[in-house]
């Protein structure tokens, strides 16, 4: 069936912030869909929220909204673009919400808007638990068995038909709290009795154990005619237990017989019809007990997936690609396979290497979380590594995560890693190894982790030598969907070391540029910088060059095998892209697009003779070192907080007076703020360094700076050529300095700063950008303090509001940033002149608070958010207010607020409280709070502290009388009445702002919210054409051009 | 099992080095690849293959051990087995002996540590050919004496080692080398319902008058796509064979998805299905007698089960025959 000619006009949904759980997965699908559909001359409108995007590049769709994922937003978008088609099936689970929500509440019936790809019924039988297990048994397929009780007699008598073991859990207990599994009956009925009382209803849930099964998925495509392939099987290594996104995996899967295999493949068809998604991609996920050989059906998503990409990129096979066509009518033979070219996409790839998937975890940021992982799914990021052997593939695997430290495990000994192996968490593997290198059993291992024993086994070899995967030469070998049965034509490879040394590589003549990527996701390391990545691919694709991008990122646009010219799907260290080079031969290599990862690489690839492009390696060295930068900026007569460098506890506990207090002190270096903290005298000082020890070992420098109270952060993103800079842009933090820049919610342009100061503040970059000698792209953090600037850092790389920035003015400051590293000047590219724009946007943070019960869910030095959202509006207060919806957390327009602040803070917290006052809203605070606001003759109601008793402000909270919580901190960690408070807000889903910037900016967005009608939505396209027709060019500076 | 050093030469003079790993060598044969990830010791039992030194691309081989539930016939029919990562895994969940200890126990030889890969572009490029297993003290020229020594596949008469009884599925040579079977089958043609499955479907061509011809590169795999033209369906199979039908104006390949007729000297047949990979005849019908063929192995083992239904038509053709 060809393509659908009565649809013009399609609809396509993202999946928003990143957040666990969903990552830059669904840009790539969401890209792919994206170019898809204008290649078979649809137009596309595109709703997401994250700026930080390649899908959100205007050049992508034909009209792109940076609006809130929320069935209004939405909903205006549909009124104004009256799409024919929605296709919600490539933006997560967000999309997939989303699009039920407009079906329930009859937005797309009114505008006659098509569900395509899945429509309203089989979203509802896959994510429906009794419409799903229905679905199941109706195509004799088997769910874990299960039950619902309220007593113990009712629980014993479904516990013969469910079977032992069974997991009991309380209804309505938060993360499942009194819960347990029961393996005997005496066991059972003491679990079933404690959850019965546990639960607030008197209510337990009881499921049939396959806790310790084998853990398998199988991605599945479906066309319209009813063709059904299976494109990739993934085994966790980690049995179930751990969810999949938490999961060591491999592909294909390795333990299952041929008989067994086809069993589940049998059975994924049967789900994937009987849920009836019409055509795309699923996921089904099935737990296989090894001894018994049973096989029941877990989940399935009627949608693509972060298995998905995970599978695309294992195979070569884009599945999101592919879905989009099948949604608007294709057949799967109808579609040829990119990589073959000559062959369709209706078969199925078969790979003759293996894959590992490694989760990238996080939880050194939230101290006082354990780091078990159980079926809520923890980490942040993932790497993939492709090798001719398990073993090659897992070695590749765990040196792509890039750890900041490896875990210390020589102090335990065997029997105690024998039982941290036997608890999965973040480093269980690593246990594994040690174990093993100890001489532990596969057996003993095996019935301790329940982990096959071919796993076990090829780890154990791995732990004895470590060296012998990688014996023999390196050789790059491509990835071709067919195990080289047929020609591939889309070079895309991965390092193999082999007897002969036969490669693949075919180099061409043209000249090309190496784009070192981000590797894994993590806090601090997103997706902004994989944007860019990609941005320098096409850049250097337009000039006729041939691109290559080097990364081990399979969630990711820039490992789309056609980013670039050439990919290679490699870990990210010196011996690893050294490799690369070497075949390569390139022009230059791009090592400031991709974060910190390629730039801890520059100085040794600069060594080994590479190319490197713009800013040289003695000018990175030149910001990053304290000594010298300071030297630079005392030489430029520019301003920087007091700063002392140490090496020792003695050393900083002396320097720290002559700095002066309130100190942030940090480790040399840091990723993200990553063990960045405030101190206020001697005694925090201490502290910080006898906790951090860990982090400053072996005499590694400790950074003390004066810390500005009060002052207002300042970021700028810049072009230069060395010769001459550009401002990109100026962002105001709303959260003042202290908080860290990726957790601040910040303003283009800003909202509160004078011309006289933007003025010094834009002089000040071009100084630094011209003294480090910069030739690409430069972010420099000024702090206002007063009347007085100073100038906090400089980094003469990519930055994370690089991607902000640009939807925000329509400037691509990404790919000019290339092209001036590839020799142009900045003269040559026709800037514009600093725009003065029509439209405000504001980017806020988005922070994982909810995914990590028992952590203080405050914001500081060290940066925790995983995600970031964008909001734009004629007004500042309007697009704070949407940046807060797309956050997900919308602020209420009418009820309580609650103020706590600390003495410091309590005149400026009487203003917000009074404008809350008057917009409306019952004002409710502790005691002292409360005396300051009552001065100030606002009305005011005092709750009790929590010591104080009850009913006390976490009862309010519970009750759900409070709507909005302004806290800020008095200090961190648990047990404290803000901790008690702020967790509270967090975990009953109520907007808690922990500044008192954040708490003006947000009364001044409920004021504009309640002024009437939502602001019309506007697409960055139209936003774009505005701004181009009003910017006036700014007036001649001298200096601009210097 | 203790390894030694051997090596895989190529009638062409390409060699690949790897470490023996079951039964002492030397094995020589045509040496052809399979790009299942799963399935082993079915194909190596697998009567296609008789003769045959199969390349398994998927680099890990021998994961589940072996099971006589896995076995495809009475006996290894390939010759020997070329591997990149193989374990022998006795003690698997379900497994009844370890891999590479069966392989020996059947007097097969194995080489493992092999680059499979360029090993396989080699054969994809060059065209199939024969070669061997060899352990390292063989010289070279020893070792290419023994290759030259082994009848080219063409021609050769593999049917007649393999099969015990009434040939319908089978082999991997051409049907053409089995003129006495295709009588066999020519006299039941029309007699009794047929179903030709592989070697049996080129047989059965051949019975009513239509060609084969040698492909370039033999089908072999367990994902092919494959269209049954009588409904619009596309299943994956899997596929072991070298030669293939030519098609009705003499074409090796079928330009359209529509059911062309031969006409054949028992009447009518049209094509049923079709390679999407490259096109080929994979099965047709005979509209005047009872008799359907297919050219891959809808009978799986190792593979996908999409077409089993090949055998309810088949029970149905005899029900209505009866």
């Amino acid at each position: 069936m060809p393509r659908r000619d009565d649809i013009h006009r399609i609809l396509l949904l993202g999946s928003g912030p990143i957040v666990i759980g969903q990552a830059a997965e669904f840009d790539y699908s969401g890209t792919q869909a994206c170019k898809v559909l204008r290649e078979e001359g649809y137009e596309v409108v595109l709703v997401n929220s994250n700026p930080a995007t390649i899908m959100t590049d205007p050049e992508f769709a034909d009209a792109t909204y940076v609006e809130p994922l929320l069935p209004g937003s939405v909903a205006q978008v549909i009124e104004k673009e009256r799409p024919d088609a929605l296709l919600p099936t490539l933006g997560g689970q967000t999309a997939l919400n989303l699009a039920r929500a407009l079906h329930q509440d009859g937005t797309l019936k009114r505008h006659g808007v098509e569900l395509i790809g899945a429509d309203y019924e089989a979203i509802a039988r896959a994510e429906d638990r009794d419409l799903f297990r229905a679905a199941m048994v109706g195509a004799g397929l088997r769910v874990p068995r299960s039950a619902i009780a309220t007593s113990l007699e009712e629980a014993e008598a479904a516990r013969d038909d469910i079977g032992l073991p069974i997991v009991v859990r309380p209804a309505f207990t938060l993360g499942g709290w009194g819960g347990g599994v029961a393996a005997t009956p005496d066991e059972f009925r003491r679990v079933v009795r404690r959850g019965l009382s546990a639960s607030p209803i008197g209510q337990v849930l009881l499921d049939e154990s396959v806790l310790g099964w084998g853990e398998f998925e199988l991605e599945v495509m479906r066309d319209r005619n009813d063709n059904v392939v299976i494109v990739c099987s993934i085994e966790n290594i980690d049995p179930m237990g751990v969810h999949t996104g938490d999961s060591v995996c491999v592909a294909p899967q390795q333990t299952l017989t041929d008989r067994q295999y086809q069993v589940l493949r049998d059975q994924a068809i049967a789900a994937i019809r009987a849920v009836g998604v019409e055509t795309g991609g699923s996921n089904v996920q099935f737990a296989v007990n090894p001894a018994t050989d049973e096989v029941v059906v877990i989940e399935m998503n009627p949608r693509v997936s972060r298995s998905s990409a995970l599978a695309s990129k294992a195979t070569g096979f884009p599945i999101a690609k592919i879905a989009a066509r099948l949604a608007v009518g294709y057949a799967l033979e109808e579609i040829d396979n990119d990589i073959t070219r000559r062959t369709p996409a209706s078969f199925e790839p078969t790979i003759d290497y293996a894959v590992v998937k490694w989760p990238r975890f996080a939880f050194e940021k939230f101290p006082g979380i354990d780091g078990e992982l159980t079926t809520h799914m923890k980490s942040v990021g993932e790497v993939m590594a492709i090798g001719r052997t398990f073993q090659q593939a897992f070695a590749k695997a765990m040196r792509s995560r890039e750890l900041d430290s490896l875990p210390r495990l020589e102090a335990l000994d065997l029997d105690e890693l024998l039982a941290r192996a036997a608890r999965p968490h973040a480093e269980r593997f690593d246990v594994v190894l040690e174990a093993l290198r100890r001489g532990a059993e596969v057996d003993e291992l095996h019935r301790r982790t329940a982990i096959d024993p071919w796993f076990l086994r090829e780890l154990a070899e791995l732990a004895a030598a470590p060296g012998a995967p990688f014996a023999g030469r390196r050789t790059f070998k491509a990835v071709d969907t067919c195990a080289a049965e047929f020609e591939a034509e889309t070079p895309y490879y991965y390092s193999s070391w082999e007897r002969s040394g036969a490669g693949e590589v075919r180099r061409g003549e043209r000249p090309s540029v190496v784009i070192l990527g981000a590797g894994p996701n993590r806090i601090g390391q997103g997706i902004e910088f994989d944007y860019c990545c990609v941005h320098a691919a096409m850049e250097v694709r337009a000039t006729g060059r041939d691109a290559v991008m080097v990364n081990c990122n399979p969630e990711t646009v820039s490992t789309d095998y056609d980013t670039s010219h050439r990919l290679y799907f490699e870990p990210l260290t010196l011996e690893d892209v050294l490799g690369v080079i070497e075949v390569e031969r390139p022009e230059g290599v791009v090592v400031t697009f991709g974060g910190q990862t390629p730039l801890k690489l520059a100085a040794g690839l600069a060594e080994a003779g590479a190319p490197l492009l713009g800013t040289s390696v003695d000018a990175i060295d030149l910001a990053e070192d304290r000594g010298r930068f300071g030297a630079l900026l005392r030489e430029l007569g520019l301003r920087a907080p007091p700063y002392a460098t140490a090496h020792s506890v003695e050393e900083a506990l002396a320097r720290a007076d002559d700095v002066g207090f309130p100190l942030l002190v940090r480790p040399s270096y840091v990723l993200g703020g990553r063990a960045m903290e405030i101190v206020y005298d001697h005694e925090g000082l201490r502290g910080y360094l006898a906790r951090e020890a860990g982090v400053n070992g072996n005499g590694r420098e400790i950074y003390l700076d004066r810390f500005l109270e009060n002052a207002i952060e300042v970021d700028v993103d810049a072009l230069c050529d060395g010769e001459a800079a550009w401002i990109g842009g100026v962002m105001q933090h709303v959260e003042e300095a202290g908080i860290h820049s990726g957790d601040s919610a910040c303003v283009l342009p800003p909202h509160s700063l004078g011309g006289e100061m933007l003025d010094e503040i834009r002089a000040q970059t071009r100084a630094i950008a011209l003294g480090l000698g910069v030739v690409g792209l430069l972010n420099v953090q000024f702090a206002v303090h007063g009347e007085e600037l100073y100038v906090l850092e400089a980094n003469p790389r990519a930055s994370r509001t690089v991607p902000f920035v640009s939807k925000a003015t329509g400037v691509p400051l990404a790919r000019l940033a290339c092209r001036i590293m590839l020799g142009a000047r900045l003269a040559d590219l026709d800037l514009p002149g600093e725009r003065a724009l029509g439209h405000v946007s504001v980017k806020e943070a988005v922070l994982p608070f909810d995914r990590f019960a028992g952590t203080d869910p405050l914001m500081g030095p060290e940066m925790r958010s995983t995600g970031e959202v964008m909001g734009i509006a004629p007004d500042f207060p309007t697009a704070f207010a949407k940046a807060q919806a797309a956050a997900g957390a919308q602020l209420p327009v009418a009820g309580t607020v609650f103020i706590t602040v600390t003495d410091t803070d309590k005149p400026a917290a009487s203003t917000i409280a009074a404008q809350f006052h008057d917009l409306g809203f019952r004002v409710v605070a502790t005691r002292g709070t409360a005396q300051a606001i009552s001065r100030m003759g606002v009305p005011v109601v005092t709750l009790n502290k929590i010591g104080e008793g009850s009913p006390h402000v976490v009862d309010w909270i519970e009750r759900g009388d409070v709507d909005l919580v302004i806290n800020t901190p008095m200090g961190t960690g648990a047990r404290t009445d803000g901790y008690e408070i702020r967790s509270a807000a967090v975990s009953h889903g109520i907007p808690c702002i922990t500044t008192l910037s954040g708490g003006s900016a947000a009364a001044r967005a409920i004021g504009a919210a309640r002024e009437g009608a939502a602001p019309e939505v506007l697409s960055l396209q139209e936003i774009h054409r505005r701004a181009n027709g009003e910017a006036k060019p700014a007036p001649p500076r001298p200096a601009e051009v210097a | 099992m203790s390894r030694r050093p051997g090596f895989v030469l190529l009638e062409d003079g390409a060699r690949f080095d790897g470490d023996l790993c079951a039964a002492d060598p030397p094995a020589v044969g045509e040496v052809v690849f399979n790009t299942a990830m799963s399935g082993y010791q079915e194909a190596v039992t697998d009567p296609s293959y008789a003769g045959q030194l199969i390349t398994f691309t998927y680099p890990h081989v021998g994961n589940y051990g072996v099971s006589a539930q896995a076995t495809e016939s009475d006996r290894v029919h390939a010759r020997a087995a070329i591997m990149r990562a193989a374990v022998n895994r006795e003690d698997a969940p379900g497994a009844e002996g370890g891999w590479l200890d069966w392989l020996a126990g059947c007097g097969i030889p194995a080489i493992t540590g092999v680059d499979t890969r360029a090993l396989v572009r080699h054969i994809r490029e060059q065209g199939a050919m024969r070669g061997g297993v060899f352990p390292a003290e063989l010289s070279e020229e020893e070792a290419r004496a023994l290759v030259e020594a082994e009848p080219r596949m063409d021609g050769r008469d593999l049917a007649r080692e393999v099969t015990p009884g009434e040939p319908i599925v089978l082999g991997p040579t051409g049907a053409a080398a089995l003129d006495y079977v295709v009588d066999t089958v020519r006299e039941l043609v029309g007699e009794r319902p047929v179903f030709g499955i592989c070697l049996g479907h080129q047989l059965l061509c051949r019975a009513v008058g239509l060609e084969t011809f040698k492909l370039r590169f033999g089908h072999r795999g367990a994902n092919h796509p494959v269209k049954d033209l009588q409904t619009g369906r596309i299943e994956i199979t899997s596929q072991n064979h070298g030669f293939a039908v030519v098609g009705p104006d003499g074409e090796t390949t079928i330009a359209g998805d529509e059911p062309v007729r031969w006409q054949t000297d028992f009447g009518t047949a049209e094509l049923t299905h079709l390679n999407l990979y490259d096109r080929t005849v994979e099965g047709l019908t005979l509209r005047d007698v009872p008799g359907a063929t297919v050219q891959y192995h809808p009978e799986a083992g190792p593979g996908p089960h999409d077409s089993l239904y090949l055998f309810d038509r088949f029970l149905d053709a005899i029900a209505a025959a009866a």
